[in-house]
């Protein structure tokens, strides 16, 4: 066996596992039990819980006997624009109204890719805004209101 | 005589023109998605989710399932004229596919693809008709024991389709299950794992977790490095096949349609599964299996066959049971729930226009596909050439406004942008997420169907082995189980996998 090489990913993964495991099989642990005759709202959860952090440990135990992988490029600036963008429109939605709503969520997330350009996403938001406007607001009919009330309108 | 009966009945409801206009809706929004890079169907179908609950339940679910085998359809076309299975069952498609398009045979490729897949699709119409109501009736006879013993058998299958590792991807059933539990107990009424977080006290919404996992998650995956796809054929022609395609594509064609129909019912099964065994089978059949690789027709009729008979037989254990083979038949069975309908054997006698209706879809729509997409080509592959760029702000505006349409919830937006990330997560440490999501689909049913089986059996754990039917399906799981975990299995598997 090789010293001391290990996989950085099945580590992570086999941690995550464990912790996951850990938060479920306590909280159940807190629930009743019950027996297998009659099992309580924490019986099933607990069980797989435990199974849960077993695979986690036996994860660790083989990312221990291969060789590191590089993890790739991390999409940090995906991660920063494009998951701020549906929390965004969902607090925004009813205050500014579905139109300026929707246009800004579609422009923070469409720079998220490093090619993108400031004209080419005006473009691009403004058609995208026009077409979900027809087809959600006109057509589907889905209950928003175009502009909301921090408009003042 | 009433096999008769029910598809005239199936016929006269999905040749209604609405329902016409659904699915004639769904296939080219299938094949726009299949095509288009960076998103599924699952993704987009679990964005039009809440947007279907404002159809009549017919039309919203030939529409869903419209887009699930369109989706096929347009996989296939991607894989055969730029190398990139649009969708995972494609991914067999593409080894001879684009071999035979950089031969300049592209237009015969597409051809063979879509005749395999409509005579596929043709076939395994008629044994879902005909399979349908025989296992709905052993279905009634199912009790808490025997539904448990199934979805462990969907679950363990699932995880035979997963990439990688088989403990990751049993890792990640396990966590989809304890998440599909957050909520309340139905039994007590206790309150769990919700963190005191009021939204969470109905558990945690489906279509958040599926857009997050599966619409955010792939578009950060896409965000890592962006590279211009190339597209090599900018026009296909001579789109009919020769006489000595004709005759190497029957057989293919044949086997390719029984593979797929009898893979594609086993729960967790499906496309995928039938695409790879049966381009393997052909290449073991074959005269000349020097030639699969480098442009075989048989490697393109039998796995394209296949994975179309695969993607309509999955719809019998949705449809009998109520229990789903895949993400996309998970998501089905949410748009039932949506529209009020119990998925499950009674599906068939309380809503024959419904069942029947869908099974007839199926059949429509490929005859769509196949009519509307080789004239299209030329089209689809203009839309190949759209930037990634371009696509994936519409992909979030959609993913938000659908989600957001449920329930009017911004809590919902909040777990969409968590899953997002947990998704991206656990994609870098190589988890696949459709275990995660067939687990958190089926938690809460596992769950009852596990405490009701063992009151009924006064807590006597052996009533999963001692009743016939259930003991056939747990020794089919162990089955499955032990054979993705021989070596010589894996090594295939992780052979066939290898496709990024």
């Amino acid at each position: 066996m090789k010293s001391l090489s290990f996989s950085t990913r099945d580590i992570v993964c086999g941690l995550f596992f464990i912790l996951a495991g850990l938060f479920f099989a306590i909280q159940a642990y807190g629930l009743d039990l019950g027996t297998a005759f009659r099992m309580g709202p924490g019986y099933f959860p607990f069980v797989l819980a435990g199974i849960l952090i077993v695979l986690g440990v036996i994860v660790i135990i083989q990312g221990t006997q291969i060789e590191h992988e590089p993890m790739g490029p991390i999409a940090w600036r995906g991660m920063l624009l494009i998951l701020p963008a549906p929390i965004f429109f969902g607090l925004t939605i009813r205050g500014l109204g579905f139109v300026p709503s929707l246009f800004l969520t579609a422009l923070i997330a469409a720079f998220a890719s490093n090619k993108m350009r400031p004209g080419m996403a005006l473009l691009l938001v403004c058609g995208l805004t026009i077409f979900s406007v027809v087809v959600f607001s006109y057509a589907l009919g889905l209950p928003f209101r175009r502009f909301g009330p921090w408009l003042g309108q | 005589m009433e096999l008769f009966n029910n598809l005239v009945l199936g016929f006269t409801t999905a040749g209604a023109p609405w329902n016409l206009f659904f699915c004639f809706i769904g296939v080219i929004l299938g094949t726009l998605i299949g095509v288009l890079p960076g998103i599924g169907a699952t993704a987009t179908i679990a964005m039009l989710l809440p947007i279907t609950f404002q159809l009549e339940p017919v039309s919203s679910l030939i529409m869903l399932a419209g887009i699930y085998y369109g989706a096929q359809y347009g996989g296939s076309t991607t894989a055969i004229l730029i190398n990139m299975p649009g969708e995972s069952s494609s991914a067999v498609t593409a080894i001879d596919g684009y071999q035979m398009a950089r031969k300049g045979r592209a237009g015969a490729a597409l051809a063979i693809a879509a005749i395999g897949s409509f005579f596929a699709g043709t076939v395994s119409t008629i044994l879902v008709a005909v399979f349908a109501p025989p296992l709905t009736a052993v279905a009634l006879k199912f009790g808490s024991a025997e539904y448990f013993s199934l979805m462990i058998v969907g679950l363990v299958s699932s995880i035979a389709l997963a990439h990688g590792s088989v403990v990751k991807a049993l890792g990640m059933v396990v966590l989809g299950l304890l998440l599909g539990l957050v909520g309340t107990d139905i039994y007590t009424g206790t309150p769990r794992f919700n963190l005191g977080i009021l939204e969470l006290s109905d558990g945690l919404n489906f279509v958040a977790v599926a857009v997050g996992v599966f619409g955010i998650a792939e578009i950060l995956r896409n965000l890592e490095n962006e590279h211009d796809r190339d597209v090599m054929i900018k026009k296909v022609t001579n789109l009919w096949p020769t006489k000595q395609d004709w005759k190497e594509m029957t057989a293919p064609i044949l086997r390719g349609t029984a593979i797929g129909s009898a893979l594609g019912i086993l729960p967790g099964g499906g496309a995928i599964l039938a695409s790879f065994a049966s381009y393997t089978v052909e290449k073991r059949m074959s005269k000349t299996p020097q030639e699969f690789g480098k442009g075989a027709v048989a490697g393109v009729a039998g796995p394209e066959s296949a994975n179309n008979a695969g993607a309509q037989t999955s719809f019998i254990p949705m449809l009998t049971l109520g229990i789903p083979a895949n993400p996309v038949m998970a998501l089905m069975i949410g748009a039932m729930i949506i529209q009020g309908i119990v998925p499950g054997p009674n599906v068939a006698t309380e809503q024959p226009a419904l069942f029947w209706g869908i099974i007839a879809s199926m059949w429509i729509g490929n005859l769509m596909l196949i009519l509307l997409n080789l004239p299209l080509i030329g089209l689809w592959v203009k839309l190949l050439t759209i930037p990634y760029y371009m696509l994936f702000p519409a992909i979030i505006a959609f993913c938000s406004i659908g989600v957001y349409s449920v329930n009017s919830n911004v809590f919902d937006l909040f777990a969409v942008a968590f899953f997002g990330l947990i998704g991206y997560v656990l994609a870098k440490l190589r988890c696949e997420p459709a275990p995660l999501l067939l687990g958190f689909v089926l938690g809460p049913l596992l769950e009852e169907h596990l405490r009701r089986a063992m009151i009924m059996s006064r807590g006597d754990a052996t009533t999963f082995v001692t009743r016939p039917i259930s003991l056939t399906l747990l020794l089919l799981a162990a089955a499955v189980l032990v054979v993705v975990l021989l070596p010589s299995i894996r090594k295939k598997r992780d052979e066939v996998f290898v496709e990024d």
